[in-house]
């Protein structure tokens, strides 16, 4: 089952026309058009939808926000683990549950693919989705990122 | 890292008071649930009344109730009151040699204090009551159950 209702916000899974609502909404928060990179995203979401799952937030036809994350198993020596790769909520209904609703059955998914951590990576001066992340009961966990330039 | 006494206790004080903001609790109370000295915690809640997070109530079973908004307030907010997160800041050298020294040190520093500043810059008075609770239901929650 693929749809759970509120009374006004239904969060399922992310279709081939939902890729211009979403390009949207995240052009409008990047400032950056990626109407190309939004659709093929959804396809290969689609094509392999067991332990990938993109889901939007629609309410009265309109995409109010949408997540997307999948299981990945082994890299960086971690057991498999849900991966939230990109969370996004129009600024206009912020703080009204759509995110809650969004990260919610993005971990029922990942709980019905058989595990029990879900993690994410963030700009560090992101304050406002890592307080997002934080109020779904995340803390640092015991990765750290490194990196360094290639001159 | 250690925070400053004043930062702790206001930072239990707002918790305690977030926890229930109907509830209003006297200094006395909280000073003896958390083994705090009642004069330091009086001196920090009336710090923490002029910045507009805790008021003083009045009158018979007068006390303070936590006003600030608790998901807008974080725990930086708070600690900042009472002292500054700030990046290490090096001191003058005479040497180049000891110049880049000091740089690739600040550099080090200045990792884990932007570390600190985001962590606490991103949990909410509302996050940290919540993480508190889920805690303790953790705690209490029967071996098998």
């Amino acid at each position: 089952m693929d749809t759970i209702s509120t009374e006004t916000v239904t969060i399922r899974t992310a279709n081939a026309t939902d890729s211009q609502a979403i390009a949207a909404l995240d052009g409008k928060i990047t400032g950056l058009a990626k109407p190309d990179y939004w659709r093929d995203l959804i396809e290969r979401y689609r094509q392999r939808a067991q332990k990938r799952h993109f889901l939007v937030a629609e309410s009265g036809g309109m995409v109010l926000g949408f997540i997307m994350g999948e299981v990945r198993a082994w890299e960086f020596g971690s057991p498999p683990c849900g991966w939230v790769f990109a969370i996004s909520v129009e600024p206009d209904r912020r703080v009204s549950g759509v995110g809650t609703m969004l990260f919610e059955a993005l971990c029922d998914r990942f709980r019905e693919n058989g595990v029990a951590t879900v993690r994410t990576m963030l700009a560090r001066d992101d304050t406002l989705i890592m307080s997002f992340f934080r109020s779904q009961g995340m803390m640092a966990g015991p990765y750290i990122e490194l990196e360094a330039a290639l001159d | 890292m250690k925070l400053q006494t004043a930062s702790r206790l206001a930072l239990l004080a707002v918790l305690e008071l977030a926890g229930d903001p109907k509830r209003q609790r006297s200094a006395g109370e909280i000073a003896d649930a958390y083994g705090i000295s009642l004069n330091h915690l009086a001196k920090v809640l009336r710090d923490l009344s002029r910045a507009g997070l805790v008021e003083a109530v009045r009158g018979v079973g007068g006390g303070y109730r936590f006003c600030g908004n608790p998901k807008r307030t974080t725990l930086l907010d708070v600690i900042q009151l009472f002292e500054t997160i700030s990046a290490h800041a090096g001191e003058q050298t005479n040497t180049d040699e000891a110049s880049a020294m000091e740089a690739t040190l600040g550099l080090i520093l200045k990792e884990i204090d932007d570390t600190v500043r985001a962590t606490l810059q991103s949990i909410t008075i509302d996050t940290a009551v919540k993480l508190s609770e889920r805690s303790r239901a953790a705690r209490d929650k029967p071996p098998n159950g």
